[in-house]
């Protein structure tokens, strides 16, 4: 009886995640979906508090372990600015996938006589999966937060390596298979997972890292699902399930938005190209029209429509806010002011849209990159901020270039094109940008913030009233 | 476990990524930050198993792995809603002639 009622709390705890998700596909209702997720997060919670297993001991153990965690996670959750967002999000995955590996071990030691020969092998599958995520993932986080460098570090023979390990780590589960009485192989087992989630994130570069984000999400959704099949617990294998897809979904937009596979974000050490690929034609010494911040606030203020194309660089500029002020200044001269937002630009999917809605921007003028790549040549002015390779023309037809067949905003389609750069260096790939080149293109050399800063102040006219 | 019981649990693993891919496939590319966000706090479920494990405190190891993962599930689970939930706030309505507005921050 008992059971029933606490597989029932579960049945519901599914339907509400079920319907949590649904509702994440508008920004009307998204907010409505949290309370739905968090309504049949405490109804499994507290059914589960209520299974025969847990002792007076236990109950004790729990409150302290859950006073914990909630004393990490508050702050977690309030108090990151939302430019420290894609760690953040990288270091949930680590505690994710450190909890669900943590607990598959713990599984294997008590039940190791128990279990069959297929929950042994997809709970040493999980213990390999989530200790890989949970390193890999405190690695991205490491590499986002700029305390271990974004450059990819690449060896010979890195690959094989690679592949060597993963395939000692499935021998191992193999073995535990037939002999889990060798239940001490699940540590080296564990350690070897963990150095595997190392060696696999060491030779990615910041670019990369919102398809790794996504991938490394996706991992730590099949692991927790994996618990669940060991436990048989079907809330967990549904939550990992959606956790799962939504992470591979999300890989696959970030990959068909570089026009890479897989394979070869994990592998290919993109990011270390070196610089004589797609240089193309304009190895030679073309020449590049720059223009002062005035310049081109004048140029802003004559045109009917302005798009923004924000990338990286205003993450780090931490320009948004800047920007949105630039935008009011101009909508009140009667220009229309837009945003394009490339898949891929920043480091995690949905990295710009959480910007710049934290500036304040209304979510209608943010556009994908399909709903406005047509509308390029009717554009009097765009402002390419921090973005570099996302608007690379080479990746149309330089089939030298390692970008060559990505999809990218159409921006010198546009009448005018003004590059807010700190310098001529090329982008993070390592790539030279042929738009710079274009004779429709002003560079306007700077920091991000600072220049946006002076644009706005010019295009409002403050800068004149306050007689600088 | 038999065999039933691992076939009934596959059937419901297949089919909740088919409804996953589904549902998830319409979020549209504005939300796909707190979509993270969410699906991280939602997968944090696996405290279903973690509390059993520290609550049933068998052995040392078993409680100490179960308590690291109870810690870890929680601060996920409590961290993740309340970002996700900030983030959304954040995501301004359309400005639009009709009264309903919402407050900025």
């Amino acid at each position: 009886m008992r059971e029933n009622l606490i597989n029932l709390a579960y049945l519901v705890g599914a339907i509400g995640f079920g319907l949590s998700l649904k509702w994440m596909s508008a920004a009307a209702t998204a907010r409505r979906g949290i309370f739905a997720g968090e309504a049949a997060f405490a109804i499994a919670i507290v059914a589960t508090l209520f299974q025969p297993e847990i002792g007076a001991k236990g109950y004790v153990l729990i409150v302290i372990a859950l006073a914990v965690g909630a004393a990490i996670g508050v702050p977690l959750g309030l108090k990151v600015p939302m430019t420290a967002m894609p760690e953040r999000i990288a270091l949930s995955h680590a505690f994710g996938a450190l909890a669900v590996a943590a607990t598959g071990i713990a599984k294997f030691f008590l039940d190791w006589n128990v279990f069959g020969k297929f929950e042994l092998a997809v709970l040493g599958g999980e213990i390999l999966l989530g200790g890989l995520v949970f390193t890999g993932s405190l690695m991205a986080a490491g590499k986002l937060h700029e305390m271990l460098p974004q450059r990819p570090i690449i060896f010979k023979g890195q690959n094989y390596a690679n592949f060597a390990m993963i395939g000692l780590g499935i021998a191992v589960v193999i073995y535990l298979m037939f002999r889990p009485e060798d239940r001490w192989l699940v540590i080296p087992l564990a350690v070897l997972a963990l150095i595997i989630g190392v060696m696999l994130i060491i030779p990615i570069g910041g670019a990369d890292m919102p398809t790794v984000i996504a991938l490394l999400n996706s991992y730590a959704g099949l692991s927790a699902s994996a618990l669940g099949l060991v436990l048989n617990n079907k809330l967990l294998i549904v939550a990992g399930a959606l956790d799962g897809t939504a992470g591979l979904i999300l890989a696959i937009i970030m990959c068909r938005a570089m026009n890479r596979s897989f394979r070869n974000v994990m592998f290919g050490a993109f990011g270390a190209v070196d610089e004589t690929a797609g240089g193309g034609a304009q190895g030679e010494v073309a020449p590049v029209r720059s223009a002062s911040p005035d310049e081109a606030a004048e140029i802003m203020k004559m045109s009917r429509s302005v798009v923004i194309v924000p990338g990286y660089g205003m993450a780090v500029a931490q320009a948004q806010h800047k920007v949105r002020e630039l935008a009011d200044a101009l909508e009140k001269e009667g220009v229309d002011v837009k945003y394009a937002i490339h898949p891929v630009a920043g480091r995690m999917p949905g990295h710009m849209n959480v910007l710049l809605a934290e500036a304040n921007v209304p979510y209608d003028k943010l556009l994908d990159m399909d709903e406005i790549n047509n509308d390029f040549p009717q554009v009097d002015c765009v402002l390419v901020l921090g973005a570099n390779d996302v608007v690379n023309p080479a990746a149309r037809h330089e089939k030298s270039s390692p970008i060559y067949g990505m999809p990218i905003l159409n921006v010198d389609q546009a009448q005018t094109i003004m590059v807010v750069k700190r310098s001529m260096r090329s982008g993070f790939a390592g790539i030279e940008n042929e738009l710079f080149y274009n004779p429709k293109t002003l560079m306007v050399f700077g920091d991000a913030k600072a220049v946006v800063t002076e644009l706005s102040l010019e295009v409002s006219g403050q800068r004149d009233a306050i007689g600088l | 476990m038999t065999g039933d019981v691992i076939i009934t649990s596959l059937f419901v693993f297949a089919l909740a990524g088919f409804l996953g891919f589904e549902v998830i496939r319409k979020v549209p590319k504005l939300l796909h930050t707190p979509l993270m966000a969410l699906t991280n706090a939602l997968s944090a479920i696996a405290l279903v198993g973690s509390l059993i494990v520290l609550g049933h405190a068998e052995t040392t190891y078993s409680t100490i792995l179960g308590f690291i993962s109870v810690v870890a599930s929680t601060i996920n689970v409590v961290g993740g809603f309340l970002i996700t939930d900030k983030m959304l706030k954040m995501f301004r309505k359309p400005a639009r002639p009709k009264p309903a507005e919402e407050a900025g921050s």
